[in-house]
């Protein structure tokens, strides 16, 4: 039977694509700015792991935080407004099944962070000369740390009521997990209380094992890293089909 | 034959609020039914426990013998609704909004009939517009076009009309009466009790989440026996005509008859009592009447 799947992603990429100077160009340029800032003020400076400059070792970081970032943006944005405008019921009324709904969004939201954490690596390329060591590991960890985002968006969307709920959510969870994730410096020059910290959230673990794909050198053994991003993965997919199957705060 | 719609047992409760219940309603294939009854009598609240965007507390619905809950797929396959909320999605264009609609049933190589949706609700001049651009009516026809676009055999509009002009309103019964001459079932509700009248074959009347009346608009109307008898006459109005219900302003009197033979005998009395009329007037009770009728009362 023909499902309406494919149809549901393309329009969830139709709405981020027909706005992309908001939705790609601007957090691309942001991380430039980052990248401008730190990496020309410190790269002298610093080498974080032995012949690994500091703008070498930020970019990567910076992309995949971006990357997570905007698909959480995405998820969550699309079905927020669905749900403020009414909209979503044309999706509600239609023969998708729970997870072909999850499905696209989280696909969608894949796609999103996928194309802003392509675009930053590409516009940090005067500033280092990329290698791909791992391309499996780089490729595993981008799109599993995005799906994860992407339907934790979902979760938000569904949890929350309003659009300022949304944005607060975005304030005070998303913002200090992925600041807060070694994108900036190697956890090992932080204290052991502030490294112990960091091995709490699991965002730390994707940004290393995403770095992990470019220089085959990690803070922590690749497979620790994407067993948790898995288990991460699993866990909030779970939960977010729970309360689509459930209808939560969509079917009244 | 599959009924249409069964709603068997169903209530619905918000918070304190029962706004449905007890609910049993079938609706054949081929009907075209209206839903009729005051603002927050349960028709929006029923229409979506079709569509699965409400869930009952209790009670099994079903869309041509397809559980809602059970067989949510095949079921919402089947039925096409117009939501009652002007809703639209501002990203697209009529046409964009049109395709993805159909996508979502799974039908990709839909254009003819999108066409023909759009030519018989005269949104083709629009066609390219965005959403966002069209007026309030021009939105209305496209919630219409965006419910059919997978050619659904049971149709719900809620209050499609609202807002729209005469020439779509005429516009888009005749498309509607056609798709019912079709085959499709129609079901309707509507704040407009003489578009009810007119098109519906079978009326369901809620009331505080319960179906009060349910029959055909010619039978319901002749429920309601009251006859008005409208007279102005010169001289005094006798006195044995003052039954109950009588209202009088100077010279002009209104009465009600129970049916048609008490014409006969009302104006005799008139006549022998030395009246002369002046100026008489027979109105018979319309769905409207009947309405008033059933919701003022106590049930
Ligand atoms: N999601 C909801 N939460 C709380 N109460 C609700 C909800 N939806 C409907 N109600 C209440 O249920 C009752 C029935 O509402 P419903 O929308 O079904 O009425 P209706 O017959 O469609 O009215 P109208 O003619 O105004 O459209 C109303 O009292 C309404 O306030
Ligand atoms: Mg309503």
């Amino acid at each position: 039977m023909m499902t309406g799947f494919p149809t549901l992603f393309y329009k969830e990429v139709l709405r981020f694509w027909k706005v992309a100077l908001q939705t790609v160009a601007a957090p691309v340029l942001t991380s430039l700015l980052y990248v401008l800032i730190f990496a020309n003020l410190l790269d002298r400076r610093l080498e974080v792991y032995p012949g690994v400059p500091y703008a070498m070792f930020l970019i990567p970081g910076l992309a995949m935080m971006s990357a997570l970032q905007n698909a959480f943006a995405n998820s969550s944005s699309s079905l927020i407004q669905s749900k403020m405008t009414g909209n979503v019921v044309f999706v509600l009324l239609a023969p998708l099944s729970h997870l072909e709904f999850l499905g696209a969004y989280v696909l969608a939201a894949i796609l999103r962070g996928v194309i802003v954490g392509a675009g930053v690596l590409l516009v940090a390329v005067p500033f280092w000369a990329p290698t791909v060591r791992e391309p499996v590991w780089l490729i595993a960890f981008c799109v599993v740390g995005t799906g994860t985002f992407g339907a934790f968006g979902l979760i938000a969307a569904l949890v929350v009521d309003k659009i300022d709920q949304m944005a607060a959510f975005q304030n005070f969870v998303i913002m200090p997990l992925t600041f807060l994730s070694g994108v900036f410096f190697s956890i090992h020059s932080l204290s052991e209380f502030w490294q112990k910290a960091s091995h709490l959230n699991p965002v730390f673990y994707m940004i290393d094992g995403f770095r992990y794909g470019f220089f085959g050198v990690s803070d922590v053994a690749p497979q620790i890293s994407i067993s948790i991003t898995l288990a991460c993965f699993a866990t909030i997919f779970a939960i977010a089909f729970v309360l689509v199957a459930r209808g939560h705060k969509l079917r009244a | 034959m599959t009924a249409a719609i069964e709603l068997a047992g169903v209530n619905k409760q918000f918070g304190t609020l029962q706004a449905l219940a007890d609910v049993d309603l079938t609706v054949q294939q081929g009907e075209f039914f209206g839903l009729l009854g005051p603002n927050g009598a349960g028709k929006t609240t029923l229409i979506s426990i079709l569509a699965g965007l409400a869930r009952a507390d209790s009670g099994v619905a079903k869309i041509l013998g397809h559980n809602v809950r059970t067989q949510y797929r095949l079921a919402r396959r089947l039925l096409g609704v117009v939501p009652q909320e002007l809703v639209f999605d501002p990203f697209f264009t009529v046409r964009e909004a049109l395709r993805i609609q159909s996508g979502y049933f799974g039908l990709r190589q839909n254009d003819d009939w999108i066409e023909e949706v759009m030519h018989n609700l005269d949104l083709t001049p629009k066609a390219d517009s965005n959403m966002r651009a069209l007026s309030g009516g021009m939105k209305r026809r496209v919630l219409v076009a965006q419910a059919l676009v997978h050619k659904p055999p049971v149709i719900v509009l809620d209050e499609p009309t609202a807002g729209v002009d005469v020439e779509l309103r005429r516009g888009l019964w005749a498309f509607i009466k056609r798709l019912n001459a079709d085959g499709h079932t129609v079901v309707l509700t509507t704040h407009y009790l003489e578009e009810a009248e007119t098109l519906c074959g079978r009326i369901a009347m809620l009331k505080e989440g319960r179906v009060i009346a349910l029959d055909s608009a010619a039978n319901l109307v002749r429920t309601l026996h009251s006859l008005q008898l409208k007279v102005r006459i010169e001289g005094v109005f006798p006195e044995q005509l003052r039954i109950e219900g009588v209202a009088s302003l100077g010279d002009f009197h209104v009465i009600p008859l129970r049916d048609y033979d008490e014409l006969e005998p009302t104006l005799s009395v008139l006549r022998t009592c030395g009246c002369r009329i002046v100026e008489l007037d027979l109105q018979q009770p319309d769905l409207e009447d009947v309405f008033i009728h059933l919701m003022s009362r106590d049930h």
